[in-house]
């Protein structure tokens, strides 16, 4: 498939899902336990880009030990968990990773 | 000042301080699509077309990763499953408006937009509140639109080895930080980790992302069924 067409799919599919319940919703027709289980798709989709990209290396299989990515990562969490900010959890997680590659 | 305008100006000031994580984000954006071989002009179609920070990255990670389209296009929706929330929820606040309106709200509804205009929503009685969300949603576009292109002029200078790609999990890390305190999502979130790692070599086409993202959305359902029983 050619880029652009994959790019303008992405995009229809990313507008239909703002969309359909806009144009489209009775009252009510989401129950509060639809409400409350879509409420955890944040948690359920994101891990699944997040804990390959730590543990995988780049063919694909599990790297525990020598791999920076890890301890970079519980960084990251920790300091996350803490101060519950989006920019101190990104950048402690980088600079955790250069520290370990480039100085250490 | 007309009366539209001050509310379009409100849903600027009130969406401004959660801009400030979007500046990383779309500079990331911009730096990783270029890192991967998209043309400027395709790195600026994907942020002016899909207008979506998480759907733009998951996009970036799977075509790199050599996914096939299908795979890649299902990711995105899934992904944006949690916006079928956000517009069940807005829709009762403009039900009375034009379709052309609809659609523009639609385009403009992101996770920041949402986040204050849902609360601004509940508050006001206005008939022109809408306003507040094309506001907070302008300012968002503004801010990904012109952070996207410095990436791509960053991305033309960086070394490869900087190691950038590592920021993607770290954003998405991000975007989590207020569910690390909470036990369902804990679980959920290692549930979905896990069948990622676990199902990446033999899961086919590249579908970890869905199978994982059902996975940990069935052990929410299971968990919070079993919470509310006890």
């Amino acid at each position: 498939m050619n880029e652009w067409v994959l790019i303008i799919y992405c995009g229809l599919i990313t507008f239909l899902t703002r969309f359909s319940m806009i144009a489209l919703l009775k009252k009510e027709m989401f129950n509060d336990r639809v409400r409350e289980v879509l409420s955890y798709v944040p948690s359920a989709i994101f891990p699944a880009i997040i804990f390959p990209a730590v543990f995988l290396d780049s063919t694909g299989s599990i790297q525990l030990e020598d791999n920076p990515k890890i301890l970079a990562a519980i960084i990251a969490t920790i300091v996350g968990v803490l101060s519950r900010n989006i920019i101190a959890t990104i950048f402690s997680g980088l600079i955790s990773y250069w520290t370990i590659i480039f100085v250490l | 000042m007309n009366s539209n305008f001050k509310t379009f100006l409100k849903g600027i000031i009130d969406v401004s301080p959660l801009m400030i994580p979007v500046v990383p984000f779309g500079l990331i954006f911009g730096i990783l699509a270029i890192d991967i071989g998209f043309s400027p002009l395709a790195t600026m179609g994907m942020s002016l077309i899909i207008f979506g920070g998480a759907s733009q990255i998951i996009l970036l990670q799977l075509f790199s990763g050599g996914a096939s389209s299908l795979v890649i296009i299902s990711s995105v929706g899934a992904v944006n499953s949690r916006h079928l929330l956000y517009g069940a929820v807005v829709s009762e606040h403009v039900s009375d408006l034009k379709l052309i309106w609809k659609i523009i709200i639609s385009y403009f509804l992101i996770d920041q937009a949402f986040a204050v205009s849902n609360e601004y929503f509940k508050k006001s009685k206005e008939k022109n509140k809408y306003f507040h969300i094309i506001g907070g949603g302008f300012t968002c576009w503004v801010v990904w639109q012109i952070t996207t292109f410095l990436g791509i002029i960053l991305g033309e200078a960086i070394p490869e080895k900087l190691g950038l790609s590592f920021a993607v999990p770290l954003t998405f890390l991000a975007i989590l930080v207020n569910d690390f305190r909470k036990m369902i999502n804990v679980i959920v979130i290692l549930v979905s980790g896990l069948v990622a790692i676990f199902g990446y070599n033999y899961i086919p086409y590249k579908a970890y992302v869905i199978v994982a993202a059902f996975a940990g959305l069935f052990t929410a359902l299971i968990l919070t069924k079993i919470v509310k029983k006890s």
